[in-house]
């Protein structure tokens, strides 16, 4: 049901990134939310092929997700199902998309993770209840000021 | 106990519709409002307003107070947090993969350069 979204302007042409999206070797060098190593990456990267990539965190935790290529257009388009395994982190299969398009620097990334409660999954309702969230949220921190001061 | 997926779900749930979101933005911006100046801006009737509230209320993310014969509503906050958290957690997963993603195949657009290519 809800989505994220990021974009990337990269000083590289698209060729490369969509080898670094797609080779266990590129893989290795960036996936990961800091500089914790990757553990396992495989990928077969072929509509119906799969992927799986274990990482340690410098904290010691480790992750694993897999999924299967939904989508494969060397080197413009790129989706593939996403789940975690093994882990406690969230039940559930979403899905991950990335689109490649060549600019004058290099490449503009756009990245989207959707899906990520699709138990809820009404689409057209996306945009509403991320928009309603960020709202929110003044108000959250309002009430953490708040209860902080006491 | 409720556990932290099925809270999840409970607070995306009764965000998925318009009016219940709604209810919410006004109560963000009004602290407390009754029931029925809740009901007010909607071509809805009380009963369909109240079943909303039942859903936000079940969510966690408002409390009623009755005093007298007014009902009261007031946003709490807290589910909101951990919805955000939640979302958060892959926001801040995927922009630090991203970043060194493109720090990665720089290098190797230089490198293929220098090789002449």
């Amino acid at each position: 049901m809800t989505s994220l979204t990021l974009v990337r302007r990269i000083k590289a042409r698209p060729s490369i990134v969509f080898d670094a999206l797609t080779t266990p070797e590129g893989i290795a060098c960036w996936w990961g939310p800091d500089g914790g190593p990757v553990l396992v990456a495989e990928t077969d990267p072929k509509v119906g092929g799969r992927f799986r990539v274990r990482f340690r965190m410098l904290d010691g935790s480790e992750h694993e997700s897999s999924g299967e290529y939904l989508e494969v257009v060397k080197p413009e388009r790129l989706s593939m199902s996403w789940r975690w395994t093994g882990g406690v982190e969230d039940p559930g299969e979403s899905v991950v998309e990335i689109r490649l398009r060549a600019i004058a620097e290099g490449t503009e990334l756009t990245f989207t993770h959707s899906r990520l409660r699709d138990e809820e999954s009404r689409s057209d309702h996306e945009q509403g209840w991320n928009g309603a969230l960020n709202k929110l949220e003044r108000h959250f921190l309002q009430a953490t000021e708040a209860a902080g001061q006491t | 106990m409720v556990n932290y997926q099925e809270r999840l779900d409970r607070t995306f749930s009764a965000l998925v519709d318009p009016t219940r979101r709604a209810i919410l933005a006004r109560l963000e911006r009004e602290e407390s409002a009754s029931v029925s100046a809740l009901a007010q801006p909607f071509a809805i009737k009380l009963p369909a307003v109240m079943k909303h509230l039942d859903v936000l209320d079940d969510a966690g993310l408002i409390t009623r107070t009755k005093v007298g014969r007014t009902v009261t509503v007031q946003l709490r906050p807290a589910p909101i947090r951990e919805a955000m958290d939640w979302l958060r957690r892959y926001e801040r997963f995927w922009s630090m993969s991203l970043d060194r993603l493109a720090a990665y195949v720089e290098g190797k657009e230089a490198e293929a350069r220098k090789k002449g290519r």
